[in-house]
């Protein structure tokens, strides 16, 4: 079942720019330039792009915050906009840049307080709470007013506060930004548990590829308001020609230069060679003739990281300036 | 539900309680000098276009109590661009709430409450100094002319508000609406003249804030040759003003823009 379905989704804004001492230039922008999307109940899905793509953007419009400009746009089948009060209720949002907690209370009147804007029946209410609380440690801070939490203490909250209500779909707009080593971890145990189980569908974005590779087998890479890739991150690295490196550390030079086909020498400093490898080629022969010539002290492969596919993406994709003059 | 809201509202306001309290002195004094300016003015003049000292605070008086239950109920919409801009409209949005109302339970003026206290002291006196005719239908002008005065600028401030949904750095123009029209219907309309007064007396309807209510408590036949009437038409003016205001928010909220991510 879909539980998000999206249709040459687009959402314009009008950019006036300063053009002279009083002029103004008008400019349409396409911030979500034509995105159609299909997510399936359960999915766990990484929303892509540098700054300024339109992830916040199309995020917005899926909660019904902002109103297409064109396009279709259903979640749980609802028109997010018209229909937001109904489907408030059965998503979850966490906006990782500004709190949705009341500032000055403790964490635990917060929480009281979300029972009653949702309607929860106190024993589920409490139950999904307790779930939280031992999940993310919320023991030791939940009477502490949100204004004293740190960053990382908080964010645990909003991500209870977001699930209280047993959303079927969980938002998450850059739900680790800021946040240190060990409190991303906690989050992303949280959150790989919760999508492990199967009934939340989850969708995030962030900066940090560490979140997506850990979490989500489904990565929609977004760039000027347009999908540049929607797959698994393995069709991402095979899409774009990811190449693994094997990095060889030699006791004295090689006698002679290496030729393979699909290898290729990227750098040689000092005693150590690093080569690349295309995605469809073995690194067998390249490792036994490196053994074989009886100089190789030490050898790494390195496998193709993501964020080298990613900003290699970032700029074929990009430059290409989506606006046009209104 | 609201109230749970509020309450927690509260609750985090109790947590600045010097704060409080210096709000709370500071409204009065605030309010307190606008009270004097009309009594500075008149220690010059003896009548002020057809008005005395004595109805003119009646005027005042109703004026006042409209504005302050308005700025009590709905007085901290003028907030709203600092919610645009700071993202917090968007945390509203995604609750299975109304966005006015959460918006309107964020942050409730406690403090304004004595706003109320004050201007209801200023009204007694007027009326009483006044030697206002009681008759049944006064005394029902009297409960009827606040409230529909209070709606009229609640509706005045959400619409005025509005402008910030288009307009992030809207700066100061829905305040200098609202507190400007509270001080145009702190005085008699006649004082003002031509265009200006037919602008706002009549094209926005700040005459029947206080204006045609306030002759009619004090059995004051208008000098402008208005029927009497007209005093009982505020709460349809208000009804109007409302139904417009809640037009325009609802469209401010479709066209929200955000800000970034």
């Amino acid at each position: 079942m879909k539980v998000i379905e999206t249709r040459e989704l687009r959402k314009e804004f009008i950019v006036r720019t300063r053009k002279g001492r009083f002029r103004r230039a008008k400019k349409v922008v396409a911030a979500v330039d034509g995105v159609s999307l299909a997510i399936e109940r359960g999915e766990m899905v990484g929303y892509l792009g540098p700054n300024g793509a339109g992830k916040s953007t199309t995020l917005k419009m899926l909660t019904g915050v902002l109103t297409p400009t064109s396009g279709g746009v259903q979640v749980c089948g609802f028109m997010p906009v018209p229909q937001r009060l109904k489907l408030a209720r059965r998503i979850g949002v966490v906006f990782g840049q500004r709190s949705t907690l009341w500032w000055d209370l403790p964490l635990r009147d917060s929480f009281e307080l979300l029972r009653h804007v949702y309607r929860v029946p106190p024993a589920e209410h409490a139950a999904r709470l307790q779930k939280c609380r031992d999940l993310l440690e919320l023991d030791a801070f939940i009477e502490t007013p949100v204004r004293q939490l740190s960053l990382g203490q908080r964010m645990r909250g909003e991500l209870t506060s977001a699930l209280l209500h047993g959303p079927e779909i969980l938002f998450l707009d850059e739900p680790t930004i800021g946040l240190d080593v060990v409190s991303k971890q906690a989050v992303r145990e949280f959150l790989a548990e919760l999508g492990g189980r199967g009934d939340t569908t989850i969708v995030l974005t962030t900066h940090d590829l560490a979140d997506i590779e850990r979490l989500c087998r489904r990565i929609v890479v977004i760039d000027h308001g347009r999908v540049v890739h929607d797959g698994s991150i393995d069709a991402l690295h095979a899409r774009y020609g990811s190449r693994r490196r094997v990095i060889a550390d030699l006791d004295e030079p090689l006698a002679a230069a290496i030729d393979l086909p699909g290898t290729r020498l990227e750098s040689t400093t000092g005693l150590r060679m690093t080569f690349s490898i295309d995605g469809s080629t073995s690194v067998g022969p390249l490792v036994s003739l490196l053994a074989s010539s009886g100089k190789l002290r030490d050898l790494t492969i390195a496998e193709p990281e993501i964020e080298d596919v990613i900003a290699r993406l970032y700029q074929s994709e990009g430059g290409r300036e989506r606006s046009r003059a209104a | 539900m609201y109230a749970k809201l509020i309450g927690a509202q509260g609750r985090g306001q109790a947590s600045y309680r010097v704060s409080f309290w210096l709000d709370l002195a500071g409204t009065t004094v605030v309010v307190g000098a606008d009270l004097i300016s009309v009594l500075v003015i008149f220690s010059r003049v003896p009548v002020l276009a057809g008005f005395t000292l004595k109805e003119t605070i009646v005027l005042f008086g109703l004026a006042l109590m409209s504005f302050s239950v308005a700025d009590l109920l709905v007085g901290n919409i003028e907030r709203i661009r600092t919610y645009v801009r700071l993202g917090t409209l968007d945390t509203v949005m995604i609750r299975p709430l109304g966005v006015l109302a959460q918006l309107l339970c964020l942050d409730v003026g406690f403090r304004r409450v004595g706003r109320i206290l004050y201007s209801g002291t200023v009204l007694g006196i007027a009326l009483w100094v006044a030697g206002v005719q009681w008759t049944p239908s006064k005394v029902v002008l009297l409960v009827v002319a606040p409230l529909a005065g209070a709606a009229f600028f609640c509706g005045f401030f959400v619409a005025t508000s509005t402008v910030a949904f288009w307009w992030i750095e809207s700066g100061e123009i829905a305040n200098s609406l609202t507190y400007g029209g509270r001080d145009f219907t702190s005085y008699p309309i006649t004082v003002y003249s031509g265009w200006f007064r037919k602008i706002f007396a009549f094209g926005l309807g700040f005459a029947f804030v206080a204006y045609y209510p306030g002759l009619v408590l004090l059995g004051k036949a208008d000098p402008l040759g208005g029927p009497p009437w007209l005093g009982w038409l505020s709460p349809l003016v208000s009804a109007a003003v409302v139904a417009l205001a809640a037009f325009i928010w609802r469209f401010g909220v479709r066209h929200y823009r955000s800000t970034g991510s």
